[in-house]
């Protein structure tokens, strides 16, 4: 939007329409040279997309605040330290593509530090790619599916030094291979789901499980995700006209450590405006079969999206309003990088992440987890039905959305499950806090159990 | 899981009520997409409300309450089902309406005959309270002084006062209020929208209040606002009883709630349940408890609660009378809460802020 504008030397690049009510002195804005904002040296870009802040900033400026944003959020998250080995997810879409890119060169310039420092104490993180083929799920990818794993692969390649591993792996290998068996399980599995939008939403759990697996089986202690304020922005509305309320602050942190291995958003605080603009300045060829093959959805997804790219068109920081109010809610402990006994993380990054409170006990769980889409559990969604264990374990959600509604489908469904998910079921079962702090400290116990505290 | 729903409804569109497996299903439940016969429709609604009253304890036995009547559907149908409650399940309770006239031609002045011809028809004392004698000014004196784009403001913060002041006057204990489930399914999505936290925390409570003047609740908060549509029309000799006026406010076209509202309503096409769905979420919302209580002291000018110096009310009645409408609308600027504003914000960019700033800041 336009600044006021300040009449000693203008700086709003719209200033045209103000003229009269301010009082600028501006008179023939046309004859002056019109200068980036920040730099005040070069020509602004304009990128013509109808979008705010259009023409005030030159490509570089522009180009350093995205990245800026990018930078600081690794670093007051301490997303990324020097011995971390971290998986970027890559679906070939423009936030990924940038988050890869800034990965990148955040690494680059880790390595330039490393080659010119005398002791060579700081060693330089590695970077993996992973790219996961739908086309199991979404049938009419199929075609078009070759051709863009190639597109991935000369991406990751132009992408060097540093080397960066590629990973392909597709959804189905969620089932623990990746053969026609498993395809079949898969395709039984989403027809079993009657709901559009549980459906998408069961897709979106496996396809972050099979990350997760790429990622714990290669080494990986952090994975990478793109997701920008936008996407967030839509999914703070889709998790509240779910009833997800409660558990909506634990998705849209920086960090979200519930898993095995943790993700990271360090794309969070920048908008999808700057993301294509920035895709478009470098020239960054989007996956678009890919993308535009999986629509159209008819669910409550889309139409979220679809509310969202309304109200955004009626004010262009909407989507910031809403990830803003949503930051408020408060966070879990696991919103924050886990306190892991390693060695080797250097002994300047330890202190730094001491000081600055940045990570958690990890032997804290005081939370249980629906096994479907591993959402924090609230008291009340408890049921007293436990005929059955699935139906019990999981969240209110889930239960409507995804499992089966008759109660004689639900074992055949708990089934068709990855054994990851089910796995999780028998043992969370009935949490019992006092047994599992119990059964973390035995070892220290020098008493019987009836004599212990 | 609405899919195979669908699916069997129209396979039984000739079978019997689900609920009672007797009669002949009239209609398909809004709520639950359940195809139930007239009798079961209003036993299930009525039941349903009666055990939201008792789950929560609104009420105790003894008390005076005042149901908030505007004339529409909502508060007439409250009214209806609140004395049948009342009456059925000996709540004990001494039921009033009480009615605000905002002073708006052609759409208040009809509404209020149908309260009073309520009155008449569900024996219930009525009180009638006007801005003009409260504040001085009608709604179309102040939307002929300020247009169509911060109306909704003046009119919903005069209107918690008037209510306030009508049930002080009628010495009643409690205040209802006809909010259904879309209500507050739309209120919570806006506070999201407009980044009001505190407000988020606060608007799905059923019960709300019980530390200022009167506490008011909210009986219909998991009822659709559809079902109550449909319960006085679903027969004839319903209807007449229960006439409501059904117009929208004359003023009310360019209010930002709209956009929730379409929403919603393609929401619940989709899935009915997303409206408790939303409600829940609101509930389960992980907000620290020291957001939730602004401090609480009272108005100088007035005397009615308020947490600055002067109530809001008083804020815009000021700016009224002083020929500057635009005070208290937007964030806080000067005027008698100027010390006291929480967000400093550029002078410069105030007055853009005021132009595009949309009504539907109504407290929750």
């Amino acid at each position: 939007f336009d600044m006021a504008c300040n009449s000693s030397g203008c700086e709003s690049g719209g200033c045209y329409g103000r003229e009269k009510e301010n009082g600028c002195k501006v008179v023939d804005v046309k004859e002056t040279v019109r200068l980036c904002v920040k730099c005040k040296s070069n020509e602004p870009m304009t990128f013509g997309d109808g979008g705010s802040d259009d023409g005030r900033f030159c490509a570089e400026c522009f180009r350093s605040n995205v990245y800026g944003k990018f930078r600081l959020a690794v670093t007051s998250h301490a997303m990324i330290t020097p011995s971390d080995n971290v998986l970027v997810a890559f679906s070939g879409g423009s936030s990924s593509r940038v988050a890869l890119q800034f990965v990148h060169e955040l690494q680059v310039k880790a390595l330039k530090n490393y080659e010119a420092s005398r002791d060579r104490s700081l060693p330089v993180f590695g970077v993996g790619v992973a790219f996961v083929d739908e086309s199991a799920a979404y049938p009419s990818l199929s075609g078009g599916m070759s051709d863009a794993i190639e597109l991935v692969r000369s991406t990751v390649l132009s992408l060097s030094p540093p080397e960066k591993d590629l990973h392909v792996v597709t959804i189905e290998s969620v089932f623990g291979s990746e053969s026609v068996e498993a395809r079949d399980r898969l395709v039984k599995l989403l027809d079993s789901v009657s709901d559009e939008t549980g459906k998408e939403d069961l897709l979106l759990h496996l396809k972050m499980l099979s990350l997760q697996k790429v990622a714990s089986e290669n080494g990986y202690n952090r994975l990478v995700v793109g997701s920008c304020t936008s996407r967030l922005a839509s999914h703070v509305l889709t998790a509240t006209v779910k009833g997800r309320g409660y558990s909506l602050s634990a998705d849209i942190q920086h960090v979200d450590a519930r898993w095995k291995v943790p993700i990271v958003l360090p794309l969070r605080d920048c908008v999808w405006q700057e993301i294509t603009r920035l895709c478009h300045l470098d020239g960054f060829d989007s996956l678009k079969t890919v993308e535009l093959a999986r629509h159209p959805q008819s669910g409550i997804n889309d139409l979220v999206s679809s509310f969202v790219a309304l109200l955004q068109e009626e004010n262009p920081s909407r989507e910031c309003t809403i990830v803003r109010t949503a930051a408020k809610l408060t966070p879990f402990y696991f919103n924050k990088i886990p306190e892991t006994d390693d060695s080797c993380v250097p002994m300047a990054t330890q202190r730094r992440l001491k000081k600055f409170n940045l990570k958690y006990d990890g032997s804290m769980t005081t939370e249980a987890f629906c096994p479907i889409c591993n959402g924090p559990l609230n008291g009340s969604d408890s049921s007293e039905d436990e005929s059955d264990a699935l139906y019990a374990a999981c969240c209110s959600s889930c239960r409507f959305q995804i499992l089966p509604q008759e109660p004689s489908s639900l074992d055949h469904f708990g089934s068709l499950l990855p054994h990851h998910m089910i796995s999780q079921v028998k043992h969370h079962q009935k949490f019992d806090s006092q047994t599992y702090l119990r059964e973390k400290i035995k070892d220290c116990l020098l008493l019987d159990d009836e004599e212990a505290v | 899981m609405e899919a195979s729903e669908a699916k069997s409804k129209k396979q039984g569109a000739s079978r019997l009520c689900c609920l009672c497996n007797q009669r002949r299903p009239v209609l398909k439940r809004p709520k639950t997409l359940q195809q139930i016969c007239k009798d079961c429709f209003y036993e299930v609604f009525e039941e349903e409300i009666h055990q939201v009253i008792v789950k929560n304890g609104l009420f105790k036995a003894g008390e005076r309450v005042a149901i908030g009547a505007s004339g529409g559907k909502d508060s007439t149908v409250l009214a209806y089902v609140l004395s049948e409650l009342n009456r059925r399940h000996s709540y004990g309770l001494d039921l009033f309406l009480l009615s605000i006239d905002e002073g708006i031609t052609g759409y208040r002045d009809d509404s209020l005959e149908t309260v009073k011809r309520n009155e008449l028809q569900y024996g219930l004392p009525l009180q009638i309270l006007s801005y003009k004698d409260l504040y001085g000014w009608t709604m179309d004196d102040i939307v002929k002084m300020i247009g169509l784009k911060n109306n909704c403001t003046f009119c919903g913060v005069f209107r918690r006062q008037a209510l306030d002041r009508g049930a002080a006057l009628l010495k009643v204990d409690k205040l209802v209020t006809g909010h259904n489930a879309d209500d507050i399914a739309e209120t919570v999505l806006l506070n999201i929208l407009r980044g009001d936290i505190a407000r988020l925390s606060r608007c799905t409570s059923i019960t709300t209040g019980e530390d200022g003047p009167i506490p008011r609740c909210k009986p219909f908060k998991y009822t659709y606002e559809k079902e109550i549509v449909i319960y006085p029309f679903i027969t004839e000799s319903f209807s007449s009883i229960l006439d409501y006026f059904s117009t929208e406010c004359i003023y009310s076209p360019n209010a930002y709630r709209g956009f929730a509202r379409e929403f919603i309503k393609d929401l619940e096409r989709l899935r009915p349940r997303a409206i408790l769905d939303i409600i829940k979420s609101g509930e389960d919302f992980r907000i620290a408890t020291t957001t939730k209580m602004p401090e609480q002291g009272t108005c100088e000018r007035c005397g009615y609660i308020s947490s600055q110096k002067w109530c809001k009310a008083c804020v815009l009645l000021d700016g009224l009378n002083r020929g500057l409408p635009k005070m208290g609308i937007g964030r806080a600027r000067g005027g008698a809460n100027g010390d006291h504003h929480k967000e400093t914000k550029k002078p410069a960019s105030a007055g853009r802020s005021l132009e595009s700033k949309q009504c539907g800041s109504l407290d929750f």
